[in-house]
């Protein structure tokens, strides 16, 4: 009993020594990246302007001018102190929060000096990053239902496409909330395929995802060409208003990158701090996760896996079905051919990056969002890098984490096994 | 399946023949494909217009309208596919030459649709046979099709018979490298070769996109597209010009048949399967986990890379951005569907390729979208991952033996 208790807690408060080396080593080679990267290809004559006003909003905000090359010097030396400090002492617990700061002030290096000699608009970057990281955290929150309770859902993409396609079908037949309705409608409909397929058939869980993927896009291609494309007053749902938060809007910088938007953004915030509050403040939440940790035990103890399962990967579909709306009702109003574009993929490697937690995931939806906004920026700044190495960052980033360097993810022990009752 | 078989009763030849094939596998196979078609086909009759129009007239002539587009989708299906018997009865009669080129046409025009799939297929169902699943098919074509593209356009004055292999050892070594990574992620670190796959396949499409709008792309051209590759690296054609059939389908078959020959009569693939399905005991019996599985996810990549190649030295002669139209997930389905051997994805993927070449037909003269080849792709899939569904349909009986739901059994316990 003491032993488990033990490689409970030991996670969390211990840190390898080659860890924290290796952390250390990382911070300080960022900060030599800020300097070789960075500082000396700056004149010192040189000015970087970040414009504090994303437009639209009735808050009007200064222009931030400030030299580069001493900012970038600042920066270089923040880090190198925090990388110091991480091989002398080491940060213990904090290390990846560290981590976090770092990686912030390589990048915000990374634009002061794009922007040197010229401008670039921060806060509209910033609120293109919010709303890019929207279909990725739903995504991940809807891979984090199915995942803690043992299903392993790479249908995120397909259950997501279908909801799109008939957020757009029948918000156009009849309004935006009844599309939005079906939408989340569609998904429930395909993870109970999934699960189906997966607990009941005890199929492969990737094959049943599969199915599901290879579906959608084709049932969704299908009826497009066939009555989307046709008549196009069925493709034309329209989309959900931008509502400004009372008061939170009007605070400077801040208000309008984050509180004005439409719902699906408020949306996204909310089923954080609810899936949060469900998955390790309730009984729920403990439920799915023993179910997906050690269905065996779940089971001993007269929890039912199986319908847990199935609660859980509906709620998952139902998640995605809401993500998949946000492709039309939030963005668009109107459905193109996979229009997806492998978000849902993206989603499943924000859950990982996420290390399969609701704020976490948030955090690597919101960084992804970050590198999708500043791919499409990349252009204005002038910077000798090629936007499609800033868009494989996602992808890069996930294999990182998944092999290990920089702190391993601790996914559902039981995640992906079919539970056999005995 | 731990029931105890009662002891039999005398049957006669036929009861005993109908029982055998019912608990027999191959007979789910085959009423999977049925069972997908026919749903294919009521699809197709419940989303055309004309079919509820006739039902306002009244129940029968619904029915029958329903009908009608139901047949004249799997005609033009069998006709884009195969070709117009009456046309190939009248080409071979004339016997001239021309007119029989264009009768078989079609036929051959479905073998060249086929050959990527079996190279892809076979990609996949090594992987199965090694108990390791490359989803990352795709990724690993385009990135095969990109090194052969180089090859083929960056050597210049080579004589055919030497640039045609290096460019095909092009695209399989890229594709090799491209399936290599993760399996040696997945051998030395453990990280899920799933999810790295899928992470693969959108990096390949990046590094894709950007090549081809950079150092690959034809400067002469508007759109992201290579230069046309040298005329030395085209794959040998056999026929004139409306049929395009081409000698990368018989280098899929010997694919298919090297692979059969490695994983079946060496002890390298004993080694490889062993590994597949039993790790622990591959394990005690010495033989390297780590080596097999960079092994063969770097022959699952090769085999993925020369699908990419086949399709520039055989069909297109360059490289545009997004090409692939989705042979990686397909090949998930049919190399399932072919039991993961090869004979059985040589099969699966004729029956893909016959399929995706009559739907281009069905979509000209029936006005049923293309797409829908993906969803009867899909219901196979679904009916033969899980038997459990065509049995219950049909009222067949449990298997005998316990039935090798391959890669249900290997995969399983692995965890992203």
């Amino acid at each position: 009993m003491t032993q488990t208790t033990a490689t409970i807690i030991k996670p969390a408060e211990y840190i390898s020594p080659t860890r924290r080396m290796v952390m250390g080593i990382i911070f300080l080679a960022l900060s030599v990246g800020i300097w070789v990267l960075f500082s000396r290809n700056v004149t010192a004559d040189m000015q970087t302007t970040f414009s504090l006003y994303p437009g639209g909003s009735k808050v009007i905000v200064p222009d931030w001018i400030f030299p580069s090359l001493p900012m970038l010097n600042i920066l270089a030396l923040v880090g190198s102190a925090l990388g110091a400090y991480q091989l002398a002492r080491g940060f213990g617990r904090q290390t990846n929060a560290i981590l976090g700061v770092v990686s912030g002030i390589f990048i915000f290096a990374f634009l002061v000096w794009g922007a040197s000699g010229g401008s670039l608009n921060l806060a509209g970057l910033l609120k293109v990053a919010v709303v890019r990281a929207v279909p990725l955290t739903l995504g991940a929150l809807a891979g984090i239902l199915c995942e803690r309770s043992g299903v392993f859902n790479i249908a995120i993409e397909g259950m997501m496409l279908t909801a799109a396609f008939c957020a757009a079908l029948f918000g156009s037949l009849v309004n935006i909330w009844f599309g939005l309705f079906t939408a989340i409608l569609a998904g429930a409909l395909m993870a109970l395929v999934l699960a189906v397929l997966s607990i009941k058939y005890k199929v492969n869980q990737i094959i049943s995802g599969t199915v599901i993927n290879i579906f959608a896009t084709g049932i969704t291609s299908f009826l497009s060409a066939k009555f989307l494309q046709k008549y196009e007053a069925l493709n034309n749902s329209g989309r959900f208003g931008t509502w400004d938060v009372p008061g939170l809007s009007q605070i400077p910088f801040i208000g309008p990158i984050l509180f004005s938007h439409n719902i699906f953004i408020y949306a996204m915030f909310i089923f954080v701090i609810l899936m949060t509050v469900a998955l390790f403040y309730t009984r729920w939440g403990l439920r799915t996760r023993s179910v997906g940790e050690h269905p065996k035990a779940a089971d001993t103890l007269g929890i039912n896996v199986n319908r847990t399962r199935y609660i859980s990967v509906l709620l998952g579909g139902m998640m995605a079905g809401f993500a998949g709306a946000y492709f039309v009702l939030g963005s668009v109003g109107r459905f193109d051919e996979v229009m997806t574009a492998g978000r849902g993929f993206v989603g499943l490697a924000a859950m990982i990056f996420g290390n399969y937690n609701p704020v976490g995931s948030l955090g690597a939806g919101m960084l992804f969002g970050f590198a999708d906004s500043l791919a499409s920026k990349l252009a204005i700044l002038k910077v000798p890098i090629p936007n499609k190495f800033l868009e494989m960052g996602p992808y890069i980033i996930t294999m990182i984490v998944l092999a290990g360097v920089v702190g391993r993810g601790q996914p559902p022990a039981a995640g992906g096994k079919p539970y056999e009752k005995e | 399946m731990t029931k105890i078989e009662e002891p039999q009763k005398k049957k006669d030849v036929i009861s005993t023949f109908f029982d055998e094939l019912s608990r027999n596998s191959l007979i789910v196979t085959v009423l999977a494909i049925l069972t997908g078609l026919l749903a294919g086909g009521l699809i197709a009759a419940a989303t055309t217009e004309s079919v509820y129009a006739a039902f306002r007239v009244s129940f029968f002539d619904g029915l029958s309208a329903g009908f009608m587009v139901f047949w004249n989708t799997y005609k033009a299906l069998f006709t884009g596919s195969v070709g117009v018997p009456s046309e190939i009865f009248n080409a071979l009669r004339s016997g001239d030459s021309v007119a029989i080129n264009k009768a078989f046409t079609p036929f051959f025009e479905s073998l060249l649709q086929a050959t990527p799939y079996i190279f892809a297929g076979l990609s996949v169902a090594i992987g199965f046979r090694v108990g390791l699943f490359n989803i990352g098919a795709e990724g690993q074509l385009f990135v095969g099709a990109l090194g052969t593209v180089w090859v083929a356009t960056a050597f210049k004055g080579l004589p055919a018979i030497i640039h045609v292999p290096f460019a095909l050892l092009g695209g399989a070594v890229c594709g090799g490298v491209w399936g290599m990574i993760p399996g040696w992620l997945k051998a030395k670190t453990g990280a899920h070769e799933v999810i790295n796959t899928i992470m693969m396949n959108y990096i390949a499409f990046r590094l894709s996109e950007y090549l081809l709008t950079g150092i690959l792309r034809d400067p002469n051209k508007s759109t992201p597209i290579s230069a046309p590759i040298e005329k030395s690296a085209w794959l040998p054609r056999f026929f004139d010009d409306p049929n395009r059939f081409h000698a990368g389908f018989f280098i899929a078959l010997l694919m298919a048949f090297l692979v059969y020959w490695l994983l079946f009569k060496t002890s390298w693939g004993f080694e490889l399967r062993t590994v597949g399905s039993n790790p622990n005991a591959a394990r005690y019996a010495g033989m390297s986990i780590v080596r097999s599985t960079v092994l063969t996810m770097f022959l699952s990549g090769a085999l993925a890379g020369l699908a990419g190649a086949n399709e520039v030295l055989g069909v297109n002669h360059n490289l545009a951005v997004a090409f692939s139209s989705g042979y990686g997930f397909d090949s998930i389905a049919l190399a399932l569907l072919g039991n993961s051997h090869p004979l059985g994805v040589v099969l699966a993927a004729l029956l893909f390729g016959f399929l995706r070449n009559g739907a281009i037909q069905m979509q000209l003269t029936a006005g049923i979208p293309i797409d829908i080849i993906s969803v009867l792709q899909a219901l196979i899939l679904a009916f033969i991952a899980a038997p459990a569904i065509i049995r219950t349909m049909y009222h067949l009986k449990e298997p005998k033996a316990v039935e090798i739901p391959q890669i249900a059994a290997k995969t399983e316990g692995s965890k992203p």
